[in-house]
């Protein structure tokens, strides 16, 4: 066999080569990409991850409108210093309601997979206005402006809509108190009643007000309601209850299914 | 070669790609080093538009796409002529994707500064720009194919089979990588629709391949044409060139989960593309010979042409960052260089030291051909260029190499208690003179840049400098066009 004549085929007819070409090319992402979608073998659930609230998917697209993920991962690796220094590693499930994942590719600053209850509002507020007034060697641009602009508050229930068709599972019911639920969650304090967002995303929803400015729901308020809820809906120490060999067997449950 | 006086190509739309070209690689490196700057020294971050994390997609996409792109559209539209020896399909939509993708560039770009974007990298525009473009790129496939189709040469020549798989790899990973529902048709904005893991293999499907089809794939077919062009020699091997071309694009398409090493990517797709990114070093030095040996016996005009210094030197640097690739690709190594300056650094070797090198021999070889020019204005300025951005090189990627293997050290190292030796803040103060040499590194580089178009806007001009040698070394006479028209 001549590969040389057998190429000349090919370099003879263009548009025999242009398939050719597609399909060279599609062998590798089809591998590699449908059997994701497979979701039970791929992201195993886990307890206590629920989707955004409303104030909180604001947060989450300031953190992408600003360009966050160019210096900060959101993604702890199952390497022992990244444990000492960020907590358990990450799981699959944590960010399956994320369009798209913030995983990031580079840590300038730290990473905050797990950033949600280390600090307190107020430092969050600081470090914000100026990075440098409370980490002296920061090298963070400041974002002051967050404190005087307000969330859209009009739109959330869109974005819910939104998100609601590509599959994260919003209730009719959230998508329609979108806009109060927000308004409760950033001012949630004995004069507003919390219940109704409680009911409709956890107990554990911080509600309160995040920046210190009670009369504007700013787009401070949703950053710091995002960057306080990352990395806190599992419950890793009531997981440590968890009988290790069960785990293992669901583990090689899901082996023996992909080996087939 | 032959004789192609009987057909009359089209290189008015060459030469405005060119100069778009030259236009958009000032404006990306410019915005570069404004940001290595900010690194340095963070005051320069204005708020809320000019901050590091907006900033930052104008530069890639800058330099990548619109720097790119714009010299892939010159140099396919040449070479797809002049080696299927008929004009360029259809004016008026060759036309179309000039300006159609300038404004998607500038769509995209107004988009960054106001904080519109996916917030993925490489792929930061938003639906709207994403739709435009997929219709720019159509446009350009139509030209490109219907231009192949058309052709009197028989064969297609290597060259165009790299521009093709570029063309259609890039269209299949923009489409596959951009499904996205905007929030409502008035709206910018959009959400994915794949999240989370699905989200994340998607996108270094898409990102690694960026790499691969649009800053590889393209620019080999660059290569293929240009060098043998410039050195007036056959391409080394037939036979090494299909090789090259298939397993290289076969190969590339797996190499994605790289970028997803001790992640929560089920550890079978992480494996993966380890095993293919180490298997791509194969073709990618088999490329790299393939280019270089091609100036076998005629290895003396390398030290006379600083035009072939640029494109051999551009193929050497391609050598070093596609072993550094397979390197960090194993997950060992990986562990230390992910996350850390390491990769900057290896992305700029390849950005800087093959995509751009290769672009600026090219374009020194094109800009007297289109304009009717015999030679370059200058040839010791092509020197300088090489010289001063090859310095450049160096000390941004030395700089990065030791800032990115110095910090991912200090994350892991623990001291005689078992405790972090270092704070995170630590590491990042650590960074600060290396910041200031990789800036310098850029500014050199951008240099360069300036040095690049003003030899072109002299030799456009229709002069020629003082005491200048051609490539074979016979000197040059010296002329001075704006004198001749006063002359006359």
């Amino acid at each position: 066999m001549n590969p040389l004549k057998n190429h000349e085929f090919l370099e003879k007819r263009s548009i025999v080569l242009l398939l050719a070409i597609i399909v060279t090319v599609l062998i590798g992402g089809i591998v590699e990409i449908v059997p994701l979608f497979r979701q039970e073998t791929v992201i195993e659930p886990v307890e206590g991850v629920r989707p955004y609230s409303p104030l909180e998917l604001a947060g989450y697209n300031i953190y992408l409108r600003e360009g966050c993920y160019n210096c900060h991962s959101q993604h702890i690796r199952p390497l022992r210093d990244e444990v000492t220094r960020y907590g358990h590693y990450s799981l699959a499930a944590e960010s399956m309601y994320d369009h798209p994942f913030q995983w990031g590719s580079k840590r300038t600053g730290p990473d905050l997979a797990r950033v949600g209850k280390k600090y307190s509002d107020e430092w969050h507020v600081a470090h914000m206005i100026n990075p440098r007034s409370v980490v002296p060697e920061s090298i963070m641009p400041s974002y002051s402006f967050l404190m005087n602009r307000g969330v859209k508050m009009h739109d959330l229930k869109h974005h819910l809509s939104a998100l609601k068709a590509v599959g994260v599972p919003y209730s009719e019911e959230m998508i329609a108190y979108a806009e109060k639920d927000a308004y409760v969650q950033a001012n949630g304090d004995a004069r507003v009643d919390a219940s109704g967002l409680q009911e409709r995303y956890g107990e554990d929803i911080a509600a309160r007000d995040f920046d210190g400015q009670p009369n504007i729901v700013s787009e401070m308020d949703a950053l710091i309601a995002y960057l306080q809820v990352l990395g806190t809906m599992v419950d890793f120490d009531a997981a440590k209850d968890v009988d290790p060999g069960a785990v293992k067997n669901a583990a090689l449950g899901a082996k023996t299914e992909e080996a087939e | 070669m032959n004789d192609n006086t009987a057909v009359k190509y089209n290189y008015d739309i060459v030469r405005m790609f060119t100069l778009a070209t030259c236009f958009w690689g000032i404006v990306g490196m410019l915005g570069g080093v404004f940001i290595a700057l900010q690194m340095a020294f963070p005051a320069l971050n204005l708020e809320p538009y000019l901050t590091f994390g907006r900033l930052r997609p104008l530069h890639t996409s800058g330099v990548i796409f619109a720097f790119g792109g714009n010299a892939l559209f010159a140099t396919s539209y040449y070479v797809v002529q002049r080696t299927c020896r008929t004009r360029l399909w259809g004016d008026k939509w060759a036309s179309f994707t000039f300006w159609g993708y300038q404004a998607f560039i500038v769509m995209a770009a107004l988009g960054y500064v106001l904080g519109v974007t996916q917030a993925k990298e490489y792929a930061e525009p938003e639906w709207y720009a994403d739709l435009w473009l997929t219709i720019v790129w159509v446009a350009y496939l139509v030209v490109y194919m219907m231009t192949v189709v058309n052709r009197k040469e028989p064969h297609l020549y290597v060259a165009n089979w790299f521009f093709l798989a570029f063309i259609i790899t890039v269209a299949v990973l923009h489409i596959g990588n951009n499904l996205s529902l905007p929030v409502d048709w008035r709206y910018a904005k959009s959400y994915s629709v794949p999240a989370g893991v699905q989200s994340a293999m998607i996108q270094w499907w898409y990102g690694h391949n960026a790499v691969g089809f649009f800053l590889t794939a393209g620019f080999l077919g660059m290569m293929y044409y240009f060098i043998p062009k410039r050195a007036e020699r056959p391409v080394y091997s037939y036979r090494l060139s299909i090789v090259h071309f298939w397993s290289l694009i076969f190969i590339y398409i797996w190499a994605g989960p790289h970028h997803l090493h001790y992640t929560a990517l089920p550890d079978w797709a992480q494996t993966l593309g380890m095993t293919f990114s180490i298997m791509l070093w194969m073709p990618s030095w088999g490329g790299m010979i393939n280019g270089m040996m091609t100036l076998s016996g005629a290895w003396h005009k390398l030290r006379k042409d600083p035009v072939l210094q640029f494109m051999i030197v551009a193929l050497a640097f391609y050598g070093m960052s596609t072993f550094e690739g397979p390197l960090m690709s194993i997950r060992a190594v990986n562990s230390l260089s992910h996350y850390t300056d390491w990769t900057i650094g290896h992305v700029h070797s390849g950005a800087l030291g093959w995509v751009g090198f290769i672009t600026f021999g090219c374009l020194y070889y094109l800009v007297p051909k289109l304009w009717g020019r015999e030679e370059l204005y200058s040839l010791k300025l092509v020197s300088t260029h090489l010289w001063v951005a090859t310095f450049g090189i160096v000390l941004y990627i030395s700089s990065m190499w030791v800032s990115g293997i110095m910090q991912g050290l200090m994350w892991r190292s623990y001291n005689e208690y078992g405790f972090l030796t270092y704070s995170f803040v630590e590491t990042v103060e650590a960074m600060h003179p290396y910041y200031i040499i990789r800036a310098t590194g850029g500014i050199l580089y951008l240099a360069g840049a300036l040095i690049m178009s003003y030899n072109f806007y002299r030799t456009i001009k229709g002069d020629v400098a003082k005491n200048e040698v051609d490539k074979d070394g016979n000197p040059r006479q010296a002329i001075s066009a704006a004198s001749l028209v006063a002359a006359e």
